[in-house]
This record gives C-alpha cells, sequence and structure tokens, in this order.
C-alpha cells in the first residue's frame, strides 16, 4: 500500500463522519437503511444480537450475499473479517469491499496477531477500548477507529466507557511535556511518532466512530457530544420494532446531537427498541477479544 | 464576508479549516434556523449525496436553499456537493437542487479502489492537487457551463453563473487556492 492510498482510506472515513454506518443482513434492509439516510452499510450475515444468541463460530459473510447488498445500493459497503484473518480480508478485497472490519464481533482467527493492513489496499476500521488499541491498529494500517462498546446488547455503557477513556487519554498526551512522549509511548505500547501526533494535534490521527450498543437517537446523540465523528448501528436497527423510523431518527440525531428539542421530537413514536441485555448479564464480552 | 457550510453530514469541518486558513468567518448549517444570518456563499461539502439529500429536505433546507441558489448566491460544490447541485444524474433517478445545468454519473470511477490522486490544472486557479474519493465526475454540460478541469479526457470541474462544482474534493488536499477562486466569486457577488 503506498501512501497516496492510505490517505485516500482515511479520508474516505473523513466523508463518512457526521452520519450513521448501519449493519444489514439483506440487500432489502440495505436499501431500507440507504432510503433511512445511512452514510455506509455493514453487510452481515447475522446481526450481533443474533451471533450472541447462536453462539458458535462466527465467520466472514457469504461473498455472494455481499455482492448483493453492494449492487442494491450506491452508498459505500463495509463488510468484518475476523480478528487476524487476513485470507477472508483477501477475500473481502478482491471482492471491491469499500472498507473492512477486522472485528471483534466475529470469533477471533488470531489471539495475537492482528491483521496487517499496510499490504492492502482497500481501508480498515477496528475497534478500540482505549488510546493504545488505537493507536497500535492505526499502526497496523487501519484507516479509521470505532469504539468496541459492547455489540448486540442495547446497552451503551460500554461505547460510553471507551470513548471517555480515549478522550481522556488524547487529553493526557495532549497537556504532557514534550520529554515525558517517550515513556508514554513505552506505556501504550506504541510507536513515538502516534503519540507524538496525538499530542501535538489533540485528535486521533484517523476518524474515530462510537459503535457498540448504541440503539436510540439518545444514544447517538450522547455518544456524539461525547466526541464521536459518527456512529455505527448494528442490532439496534433492524431488532426494533419500526426500523425505518427508528433508523431516520437516529440519522437526524447524529446531525443536530446538541440541540434537545428537535431530539425530543425525533424520539416520539419510535416503536420499541430492541430488548437488550445489561453488561452483568453477558457471558461474552466481545471487547475483550483483540487488544 | 461570511460563508456557510453545509453540515448535515460530511466533510463540513475541512471546508472550514480551509476558510479559516484564509482569515473568512463560516459557520455551520444544520436546521433551519441557521439560514437566519446573513451569507456570502455557500459550501456544499463532500459526504454522501442520498444522505445530504434527504436530510435537506426533512430538516426543512432544501427550499430556502434551492431559492438562495436561483437568486445568485455563489455556491461551490465538492463531490456529493456537485451531484446536489447537478441537473440530472445520469445512473439515479434522484436529482436534488438541479440548479448546474450538467450531467453527472455518480461513483463514476467505481468502488473506493477505484478511489486516487492526482494534480490537474483548473482554469483561472493552476494546477492544483486533487483527491477523488468515489468520486463522481460530468458526462455533459449545457452550452453556457464553463469546462474549468479535466482529468483524462473527463469533466471534473464546471462553473456556471456563480455555481463551483468539481467532483475532487479540494477541502482535503491543504491546498487552498480553488477555495480562494469561489471566494473571488463571492466578493464579485457581495459587491453592490
Amino acid at each position: 500500500m503506498n501512501d497516496n492510498r492510505y490517505e485516500l482510506n482515511k479520508e474516505l472515513a473523513q466523508m463518512l463522519k457526521g452520519g450513521v454506518i448501519m449493519d444489514v443482513t439483506t440487500p432489502e434492509q440495505a436499501k431500507i437503511a440507504e432510503e433511512a439516510g445511512a452514510c455506509a452499510v455493514m453487510a452481515l450475515e447475522r446481526i450481533p444480537a443474533d451471533i450472541r444468541a447462536a453462539g458458535g463460530v462466527s465467520r466472514m459473510s457469504d461473498p455472494k450475499m455481499i455482492k448483493g447488498i453492494q449492487e442494491a445500493v450506491s452508498i459505500p459497503v463495509m463488510a468484518k473479517c475476523r480478528i487476524g484473518h487476513f485470507a477472508e480480508a483477501q477475500i473481502l478485497e478482491a471482492i471491491e469491499i469499500d472498507y473492512i472490519d477486522e472485528s471483534e464481533v466475529l470469533s477471533p482467527a488470531d489471539d495475537v496477531y492482528h491483521i496487517d493492513k499496510t499490504r492492502f489496499n482497500v481501508p480498515f476500521v477496528c475497534g478500540a477500548k482505549d488510546l493504545g488499541e488505537a493507536l497500535r491498529r492505526v499502526n497496523e494500517g487501519a484507516s479509521m477507529i470505532r469504539t468496541k462498546g459492547e455489540p448486540g446488547t442495547g446497552d451503551v455503557v460500554q461505547a460510553v466507557r471507551h470513548m471517555r477513556k480515549m478522550n481522556q487519554e488524547i487529553a493526557r498526551l495532549t497537556s504532557m511535556r514534550e520529554d515525558e512522549l517517550f515513556q508514554a509511548a513505552k506505556e501504550l505500547g506504541v510507536p513515538y511518532d502516534l503519540v507524538q501526533y496525538v499530542h501535538e494535534n489533540s485528535r486521533l490521527p484517523v476518524v474515530n466512530f462510537a459503535a457498540g450498543g448504541i440503539a436510540t437517537p439518545a444514544d447517538a446523540a450522547l455518544m456524539m457530544q461525547l466526541g464521536a465523528e459518527g456512529v455505527f448501528v448494528g442490532s439496534g436497527i433492524f431488532k426494533s420494532g419500526d426500523p425505518k423510523k427508528r433508523a431516520a431518527a437516529i440519522v437526524k440525531a447524529v446531525t443536530n446531537f446538541n440541540d434537545a428539542t428537535l431530539l425530543a421530537e425525533l424520539s416520539e413514536d419510535l416503536g420499541e427498541a430492541m430488548v437488550g441485555i445489561n453488561e452483568q448479564e453477558i457471558g461474552l464480552l466481545m471487547a475483550e477479544r483483540g487488544k | 464576508m461570511k460563508i456557510a457550510v453545509l453540515s448535515v453530514q460530511g466533510a463540513f469541518i475541512e471546508h472550514e479549516k480551509m476558510l479559516s486558513l484564509l482569515g473568512v468567518q463560516s459557520f455551520e448549517i444544520r436546521q433551519k434556523r441557521d439560514l437566519e444570518q446573513e451569507f456570502d456563499g455557500l459550501i456544499l461539502p463532500g459526504g454522501e449525496s442520498t444522505v445530504m439529500g434527504k436530510l435537506l429536505k426533512e430538516l426543512d433546507l432544501f427550499e430556502p436553499l434551492e431559492k438562495k441558489i436561483k437568486e445568485g448566491l455563489p455556491v461551490l460544490g465538492t463531490c456529493a456537493g456537485l451531484i446536489l447541485l447537478a441537473e440530472k444524474l445520469s445512473n439515479d433517478a434522484n436529482t436534488y437542487f438541479g440548479t448546474l445545468p450538467v450531467i453527472v454519473r455518480r461513483n463514476a470511477y467505481g468502488r473506493q479502489l477505484g478511489s486516487f490522486y492526482t494534480e490537474e490544472e483548473v482554469t483561472g486557479v493552476g494546477k492544483i492537487p486533487m483527491a477523488f474519493i468515489r468520486a463522481p465526475f460530468v458526462e455533459s454540460a449545457g452550452a453556457d457551463t464553463e469546462i474549468i478541469a479535466r482529468v483524462d479526457g473527463n469533466i471534473v470541474g464546471v462553473k456556471y453563473h456563480n455555481q463551483i462544482g468539481v467532483s475532487f474534493h479540494p477541502e482535503v488536499t491543504g491546498c487552498t487556492r480553488l477555495h480562494e477562486y469561489f471566494l473571488r466569486t463571492c466578493q464579485v457577488h457581495s459587491k453592490p
């Protein structure tokens, strides 16, 4: 991957900012998402809530299913591969996916190494719980980051925790003396130049979205006010009573995340939200996969 | 001078940064009440045109902005912004403002693997860096529409009265020259 390609890949994420990326499992759902104002869709066979319920090993989706979704919509199409599974990523690149999510939602294929994303021309988004994870993924070639949150739960608490943690660590680096950055790089387990970038720019070197447990317009507004540059909504939409209406409401909530009057209107009559599971009730913490 | 930047989705902050580098005041349009102030020009940024088109309508921004553009408000549309201005799209039944007499092909270079950088001449601007990201291009332009840039024979920049449309992203390359060109149009327009 040459430098230009990496810049272009980071810039595609910039174009997605202020938008909502929605999980879809069929071309029909993809169309509903696009019409509701999704800025991209994530094509996958089962949404995280169902992956969680079904248990077992969860893998990359059938390329045919992904192609069906690519044909159905004109917005960017993303798809997930397992952590460390570079062969799945090669397959997704071969079908010209717009973004690969090396995702903890699927069963990890490698419990030590992430994919060397610098070897690919297509862009990657990766999950992170804190600044160290985020910068390690960027160092491996990720051109976009999202908080891990806890997928498939409809519980926003972990996305909030991860976003706050990341922001606190960014603020800490920003306020450091320059001669303290070497030690910070060592503690975070990341290269010095990335630490220096954060110190100088008070932000990650790539776009940062919120993901994992966002189910309502208010959840989306909360994450945007905490500094997310956009949101992923997985199970929250197609596990709810009225997906079309909820999807459109979340899109508008992300655009006007600071306007409580509008948010109140958007939150009316959305039908049933996904039932959700509290973090104490789940056996599997997907966010603990891949650090 | 004050420039409004449509900020419902996409790379609007990048445009604000370019304007701020040039010492020009800007503000964000996210909803109808943001239109209450006066402004000398409008930027429609890069992002997803389907999302912006839908939000323009649902947030009641479409008609007031359409009216202003038709009355001659200078406007710069980049990538998705060009799509919003186009009179017709060759591979999509939707149209948005439709004030710029061009036929535009969406995603004309294919998916993200087709995205690229280049440098090319823009009439009245000079040679500038261009980032094409899942970009459209202009298939044909009306007789009164000036073609200001081509890449590999394809039309990637047009000007029609006070409307400038480009299929690349001048907001991400760090080069402010296209913005300066747009601001000159705004300046001429705002002088009585």
